[in-house]
């Protein structure tokens, strides 16, 4: 019954999604403000719906009803509850069902402000949104059912994949989705510029906060994926450039250069054609990962079930979405975009060339992950791009990225001149430098050279994020006043650029001075590695809910004390008989101890794997801070108490 | 006119992507299945002076899988094999693509060692006689030395369960020649 109600709800949103759509329109050709109300409720009531089916698959799962075809695929009677519920989206068809539930939400919290917008603006952002919900709707009814039945019902279910049974994985993919799904907004408001001809400043004061949320849950959501890959996969890897890693980081890189170039538009009035440029680019890349994971062109650890019809599907979905506002970008574009002045050196310079090099280090990544595809379908052969081709090109646009970066955070708006700069720049530029050439002459080994270059470019963020801030406080009577006077998207700022630079440290550090051991141990057997010694104290079998585990204890000495006990796991997953390993970590800020089981030999012997991660942790507090950057940004008064967009733009008229 | 570059940008992108779904290597099977595999001596990856050619894999099914140790989504096939080895007693011959010695070697040590032979083939030579698109690949071997099944990407349990542990079945029964 459970799932009659879900696809009933389901068909019922795909039809005020179609209300949301063609009311709206058809009041913008005849002109009628009555219409155009129309896509405010059927965009809440949508919402309802799509939560409601959702709610149901949730229950379906929850209560084992394995006559769900799905249900039946994906879980398991002996499934711990928590991992019953983040099965929901552990495959395809409820991912996808959990997407359009989001993008409903987004709906939802755009609905509930629409209000401010002029009635026009803000119905075709509600229509466009809905227009990307219908299709994905259709998607879902036609090619993806969570709520088939499957005859004849097994009487229990196949389980959920080993991998995906881990906590990490259950928020992972709702916060990437949040973030994926999120750019429809700016993109919707791209578009609804386009069509009613307005870009105004107040355009991008609305679409700010939306980008910002978006690119903050983004954010989290890939730090928390390369957190998962690290403990999960056994490798003590963090990035494996795989294909899905970059549909996610791609996006991400286009919505750092759009909520940079938004926050130009917004104060100064220019870049409006690159911002709306960038919001299009944003969610088409959104929509290109999804593209990319469900249609198997290409091979990925993140292996969903693919189907070539799904594929086609999604491709359509994308040449329609990505095909129509581009063309109504070159269509509408010279018309509506256009204004603004700023000289060669500028704070608008350093923006403008830092979204540049975001958006060339996007296009890289794009040609890098779809290169094999493109020598295959021009029939050149067969060919793979592994690590070492990103690794070299994105390193090399990271390091102008990160100069710009530090310039544009003193520069001045409008005009500035180079003397001045270098006055403000060459102290932290000094000091960068003697930062880089200490780890150059600490470090040894063969990338010495990365960790030098690398230190100094994260000391220059640093050092110049402090100097940007101290040349705002320089001749206030009361430093306490002064700070607290600064506004708030000044702290996300430095916030978040201390955040890349800490990552940009733990990526070099890690690379540079990890250190690994690989050895055949038995119990009573200890290994070194570096100043730590690791014993292989015992072995045990343990019984879990659904699977079966080896746990070693290892216990980690230095200097003749005993630092650490890990417990490292090899499980074997007894419905799918799928072996699992469970590193044993013990984490710490300047880096981690890792033991990972790989295989049992003879006897009580194992071969295992001991690492000493070193500062592999401010990879991720990096990105936890930039987030937090991001949410600090969002409490800014600008959008707190937001006037009419009316009001701000008249206001920049006379200023 | 600089309005319209993105989109233009965008239609060979599409087209690509079109062509790539036709293209899709893991529905269209190899051109290669029920022909002879090609022939080949190759090193082995444990030793240089030791060279293995397709005689020295007939009269018995085998499996042949394509590796190397910078393939992520070979990490993930990894436990796979070395289940298939173990528990299936399955012959597992691995074919190191485009690698170097010391990185295969490396990994096999670390995370145990599911083949009976590995042959080294740096310049990915039997590779591209063999048709592969990415890494991992896997071909089904009779005792003929004749493809019979091809896997592109990763074995999952289930493709073992379902498709390729029946037809090692199916051609361990029927006579050898």
């Amino acid at each position: 019954m459970i799932a009659e109600i879900g696809l009933f709800l389901m068909s019922l949103a795909l039809a005020l999604a179609l209300v949301q759509v063609v009311f709206p329109a058809v009041g913008l050709v005849t002109q009628q403000g009555l219409w155009l109300g129309y896509a405010r409720p059927a965009a809440q009531a949508q919402f309802a719906c799509l939560l409601g089916a959702f709610l149901a698959l949730v229950y379906a799962f929850l209560s084992n009803d394995f006559s769900l075809a799905y249900v039946a695929q994906n879980s398991n009677s002996a499934l711990p509850w928590m991992y019953r519920m983040s099965a929901v989206w552990g495959a395809h068809e409820g991912s996808i069902l959990l997407w359009s539930a989001i993008l409903a939400g987004w709906t939802f919290a755009v609905s509930l402000r629409v209000h401010r917008l002029p009635a026009d603006v803000g119905a075709v952002v509600l229509a466009v949104m809905g227009a990307v919900s219908v299709a994905f709707l259709l998607f879902v009814l036609f090619t993806s059912n969570p709520f088939a039945r499957g005859l004849p019902s097994p009487s229990d279910g196949a389980d959920l994949n080993p991998l995906l049974q881990d906590p990490g994985l259950i928020i992972h993919p709702p916060m990437l989705y949040m973030g994926y799904v999120g750019f429809s907004v700016p993109f919707a408001f791209a578009v609804a510029a386009l069509v009613c001809g307005r870009l105004t400043p107040g355009w991008a004061r609305w679409a700010r906060p939306w980008t910002l949320t978006a690119w903050t849950f983004l954010t989290l959501g890939i730090a928390l994926g390369s957190w998962w890959a690290y403990y999960e996969l056994g490798w003590g890897g963090w990035w494996f450039w795989d294909p899905v890693e970059n549909a996610s980081f791609m996006p991400w890189l286009l919505g750092t250069a759009l909520i940079h170039s938004l926050s130009v538009t917004d104060k100064r009035g220019t870049f409006k054609s690159w911002t709306v440029l960038l919001a299009i680019g944003a969610f088409s890349l959104s929509l290109l990962g999804t593209f990319l994971v469900r249609s198997g062109v290409l091979t990925s650890v993140h292996a969903f079930a693919t189907d070539p019809a799904r594929g086609v599907f999604v491709l359509s979905i994308l040449g329609v979405a990505v095909g129509g506002s581009l063309l109504l970008y070159a269509w509408r574009g010279p018309k509506v975009l256009s204004g603004g002045t700023y000289s060669t050196v500028s704070r608008e310079t350093f923006l403008l060339a830092n979204s540049l090099l975001l958006t060339v280090s996007t296009a890289t990544i794009l040609l890098g992950t779809l290169y094999p595809l493109l020598v295959d379908a021009l029939g050149l052969g067969k060919i793979s791009v592994g690590p070492p081709y990103f690794n070299l090109v994105f390193g090399l646009l990271m390091a102008p990225l990160a100069i710009a970066l530090g310039l544009g955070q003193f520069a001045r708006w409008r005009e500035d001149q180079l003397p001045r700069l270098w006055r403000g720049a060459r102290y932290s530029a000094g000091a960068a430098l003697v930062v880089g050439l200490v780890i150059g002459i600490l470090v040894d080994g063969p990338q010495r050279l990365t960790a030098a270059a690398g230190l100094t470019l994260a000391a220059w963020i640093l050092f110049t994020t402090a100097m940007g801030v101290r040349e705002r406080l320089v001749g206030r009577a009361s430093l306490s006043a002064a700070l607290g006077a600064l506004p708030r998207a000044f702290y996300g700022q430095c916030l978040a650029h201390t955040g890349f630079a800490l990552a940009i440290i733990g990526v070099c550090l890690t690379t540079a001075l990890s250190t690994e051991q690989h050895a055949r141990m038995a119990p009573g057997d200890a290994v070194s590695l570096g100043a730590y010694e690791f014993r292989f104290e015992a072995l045990k079998q343990v019984q879990g809910p659904n699977f079966q585990a080896s746990e070693a204890r290892f216990t980690v000495w230095h200097d003749g004390q005993q630092v650490d006990e890990l417990h490292p796991q090899k499980r074997i997953y007894t419905v799918r008989n799928q072996p699992m390993t469970e590193a044993g970590i013990s984490p710490g800020l300047s880096g981690d101890l890792y033991v990972s089981l790989g295989e049992p030999l003879d006897g009580q012997a194992w071969s295992v794997r001991v690492s000493f991660k070193a500062w592999v942790r401010f990879v991720w507090l990096g990105a936890l801070l930039m987030a937090g950057g991001g949410l600090l940004a969002l409490r800014d008064r600008r959008y707190q108490n937001a006037t009419s967009p009316a009001a701000s733009d008249a206001a920049l008229a006379q200023g | 006119m600089r309005f319209l570059v993105p989109m233009a940008i965008f239609v060979v992108l599409v087209v690509v992507l079109a062509v790539g779904l036709k293209l899709d290597p893991r529905y269209v099977p190899s051109p290669l299945i029920n022909k002879d595999a090609p022939a080949f001596t190759l090193e082995t990856l444990a030793d240089p002076k030791t060279t293995l050619s397709k005689q020295d894999l007939l009269g018995r099914p085998v499996l042949v899988n394509v590796w190397a140790s910078w393939c992520s989504a070979c990490r993930v096939e990894h436990p796979v094999l070395l289940s298939m080895a173990q528990n299936d007693k399955v012959e597992i011959i691995g074919l190191n693509y485009k690698d170097t010695r010391e990185a295969g070697s490396e990994l096999l040590q670390a995370h145990g060692n599911p083949y009976r032979q590995v042959l080294f083939d740096p310049q990915g030579k039997l590779g591209l006689d063999l048709g592969v698109y990415g890494v991992p690949e896997t071909f089904v071997l009779d005792a003929k030395g004749v493809i019979r099944f091809k896997q592109v990407g990763p074995i999952t349990p289930e493709a073992w369960r379902d498709q390729i542990k029946p037809l090692l079945a199916k051609l361990a029964t029927s006579p050898a020649p």
